[in-house]
C-alpha cells in the first residue's frame, strides 16, 4: 500500500511543462546566493562581538618620541604616564609595552626594520579599565605630566567598526529578502503558467468533484519538490564555496581579518535555507492556485 | 432529483440551442435521451452536471436551487454526479487504473481499497488486461469503457451518460448498459443519451427527446412508475 501511495502519479501532468526544470535551477542559484549573503551576516556580526569583547575595556596611550624638542626624555615622560594613569579612577592595570613589543606589534606595518634601534618609535601604554574613566580630563592631564602623549579610548573607530558590521548585517539580510522576493514572484509565475497549460484538466478535474485545494495540492507536490532538489544543489554548492573561502582566509598569514570561521549551528542554520525555501515555495503556489480559480466561474 | 423550469441556454450571442426546457426526474428514475445530431443533447447535459448555469431558468438538483448554491459548495454536489463525457475526457498521462481511481482519491478513499475496487470494475468491462495502459494505447471503445467505469466507480446518485456506446458494439453495448441497471437498481438515477435504438428497445425507459432545443417527455412503453 505504502507503494502505491508512493508510486501514485500526479492528476496533473506538471513534470513535464518547461518552467519545472527552470524553477529547480532558478531555486537552486537563490538558495546558493541566499546561503552566502546569510553566512556573511553571520561572520560579521560574529567579528563585531569579538572586537566589543576584545577592545571595549581597554585604552592605549601613545607617546611620541620628539626628538630635539626640549623636553624630558622618552622614559621618564613614560614612568610620568604611568603615575598619572594609576591614579586616575576607572584604571586597573597600566602597563608600558617595551620597545621590543612595540616593534613586533608594528612589524606587520613597517616590516623587519620596526626592530630598528635608530627608527625614532614611539612607547605604547596598555591600560586596562573596570569603570567609567573621564577620557577628556585624562588626557588633559596626561597632556601636562607627560608632552607628546594621545589618549586612544577606542570608542570612535569601535563605533566606526560597529557601524561598518551592522550595515554590512542589514545589507546581506536584504539580499536575502530580495532572493525570498524573486522566488516568489518565480513560484507565482511558474504555477499561473501550469494552471494555463492544464486549464482543461483543471476544469475536468473540476467538474469531477475536486475542490480548489486538491488542485492546489498537486502544484504544492510539485513545487516542493522541485525546489527542494534545486535548493539542496545549491546549498551543496555554497557550502562548497564558503568551506574554500574560509580555509583560504585561515591560510593568510599576518592576516588583518580576524579568524573566520562559522560554529555548528551556524552551518546548520545554512542547512535550513532549502527547508525554507520550499516550505516559502510551497505556501506561494497554494495561495496562488487558490486566488487563481477562485476568480473562475 | 433534477427539476428544470423554462430553462434556456445561449452560447454567446447566438440564439438559444436550448428553450423553455421543463422536466422533473424522479429519484431512481432511469430515461434515455434522444434527439438529433446538434440537437442539443450535450448541452442539456452540461447544465445537468454542472458544467455550464442556465442563460434562464430554474435549476433544482438534489432539492437545492442551483442559482443559490456557491462556488464552494459544487465540489461537494459534483461528487455525487458520474459523468461520462462524449469525449471521454481521460487524463493522457494517467493509467486507465489511476483515471478510473480519481473521483475515489478526490474523496479520499483508502489507497488499497481504491485500488482493488478499481481493478474489479476495470476487469468487469473487459479490460483487466489494460489496467496499467494509457489511454492512447487504448481503441476508442476501450477508452469509453474506462471513462464509463470511472463514472460510475463511486456510485453516485446521479449518473449522467453522453452517447456510453458509441464506439462500442452491440454486445459490449448491452453489457456496458447492465452496469447502468446495476446502479440504478442500487438507487441511482441515470440519464443515457444515446442513438441507439437497439438499445432503446431491448430497456424500456422513459425518453426526455430533444428536437430544435426543445424537450419533450416520451413515456416507456410499460411504465413502471407514474
Ligand atoms: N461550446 C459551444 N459553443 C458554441 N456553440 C456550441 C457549444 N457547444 C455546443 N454548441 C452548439 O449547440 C448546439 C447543440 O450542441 P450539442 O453538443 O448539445 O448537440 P448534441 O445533441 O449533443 O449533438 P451530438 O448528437 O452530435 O452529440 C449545436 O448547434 C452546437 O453547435
Ligand atoms: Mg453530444
Amino acid at each position: 500500500m505504502a507503494l502505491f501511495l508512493l508510486g501514485r502519479p500526479s492528476d496533473l501532468p506538471l513534470a513535464k511543462d518547461p518552467s519545472s526544470r527552470f524553477l529547480a535551477w532558478i531555486t537552486a542559484l537563490m538558495v546558493f546566493l541566499a546561503a552566502l549573503a546569510l553566512a556573511g551576516a553571520m561572520v560579521v556580526s560574529d567579528m563585531a562581538r569579538r572586537w566589543d569583547n576584545g577592545l571595549a575595556g581597554g585604552l592605549t596611550v601613545q607617546i611620541a618620541p620628539l626628538p630635539g624638542a626640549p623636553v624630558a626624555p622618552l622614559d621618564e615622560r613614560v614612568e610620568a604616564a604611568l603615575t598619572v594613569l594609576r591614579a586616575a579612577p576607572g584604571v586597573r592595570t597600566a602597563t608600558a609595552l617595551d620597545a621590543a613589543a612595540t616593534a613586533r606589534l608594528l612589524e606587520p606595518w613597517l616590516g623587519p626594520e620596526a626592530g630598528d634601534p635608530l627608527l625614532p618609535m614611539p612607547r605604547l601604554i596598555d591600560v586596562a579599565t573596570d569603570g567609567p574613566v573621564d577620557v577628556p580630563g585624562l588626557t588633559l592631564r596626561l597632556k601636562s605630566a607627560a608632552p607628546g602623549a594621545t589618549l586612544d579610548d577606542h570608542a570612535v573607530w569601535l563605533a566606526d567598526l560597529r557601524a561598518f558590521a551592522g550595515a554590512v548585517h542589514l545589507a546581506a539580510l536584504g539580499v536575502v529578502g530580495l532572493i525570498g522576493g524573486a522566488g516568489v514572484m518565480t513560484v507565482v509565475f511558474s504555477v499561473r503558467a501550469g494552471l494555463a497549460i492544464h486549464r482543461h484538466v483543471v476544469e475536468l478535474l473540476h467538474l469531477m468533484g475536486a475542490t480548489d485545494r486538491y488542485v492546489s495540492r498537486q502544484f504544492e507536490t510539485h513545487v516542493v519538490g522541485l525546489t527542494l532538489r534545486g535548493g539542496l544543489i545549491g546549498l551543496l554548492l555554497a557550502v562548497a564555496a564558503l568551506a574554500g573561502t574560509l580555509r583560504a582566509s585561515q591560510e593568510l598569514r599576518a592576516s588583518l581579518l580576524p579568524d573566520l570561521a562559522l560554529a555548528p549551528w551556524q552551518w546548520a542554520a545554512l542547512a535550513l535555507v532549502p527547508l525554507a525555501a520550499a516550505l516559502l515555495a510551497r505556501m506561494t503556489a497554494r495561495w496562488t492556485v487558490l486566488r487563481t480559480l477562485e476568480s473562475l466561474p | 432529483m433534477i427539476r428544470f423550469e423554462n430553462v434556456g441556454l445561449r452560447y454567446g450571442t447566438e440564439s438559444e440551442v436550448l428553450r423553455d426546457i421543463s422536466f422533473t426526474l424522479p429519484p431512481g428514475s432511469f430515461h434515455f435521451m434522444t434527439g438529433a445530431s446538434g440537437a442539443g443533447k450535450s448541452s442539456l447535459l452540461k447544465l445537468m452536471y454542472l458544467a455550464h448555469r442556465p442563460s434562464r431558468g430554474l435549476i433544482t438538483l438534489f432539492g437545492r436551487d442551483m442559482a443559490r448554491v456557491t462556488r464552494a459548495e459544487l465540489p461537494e454536489m459534483r461528487r455525487q454526479i458520474g459523468v461520462v463525457f462524449q469525449d471521454f475526457a481521460l487524463l493522457d498521462h494517467l493509467s486507465a487504473l489511476d483515471n478510473v481511481a480519481l473521483p475515489l482519491r478526490m474523496g479520499g478513499a483508502p489507497e488499497a481499497d481504491t485500488v482493488a475496487h478499481c481493478t474489479e470494475i476495470l476487469r468487469w468491462v473487459g479490460l483487466g488486461n489494460h489496467l496499467h495502459a494509457k489511454p492512447s494505447t487504448l481503441s476508442g471503445g476501450q477508452q469509453q469503457r474506462v471513462a464509463i467505469a470511472r463514472s460510475v466507480i463511486n456510485r453516485p446518485r446521479l449518473l449522467l451518460a453522453d452517447e456510453p456506446t458509441g464506439n462500442v458494439d452491440d454486445g459490449i453495448g448491452m453489457r456496458l448498459l447492465y452496469l447502468f441497471e446495476e446502479l440504478h437498481k442500487l438507487g441511482t438515477t441515470v440519464v443515457i443519451a444515446t442513438h441507439n435504438e437497439a438499445l432503446i428497445r431491448r430497456f424500456d425507459h422513459p425518453h426526455l427527446h430533444l428536437d430544435n432545443g426543445r424537450l419533450q417527455v416520451v413515456p416507456a412503453r410499460n411504465p413502471r412508475w407514474g
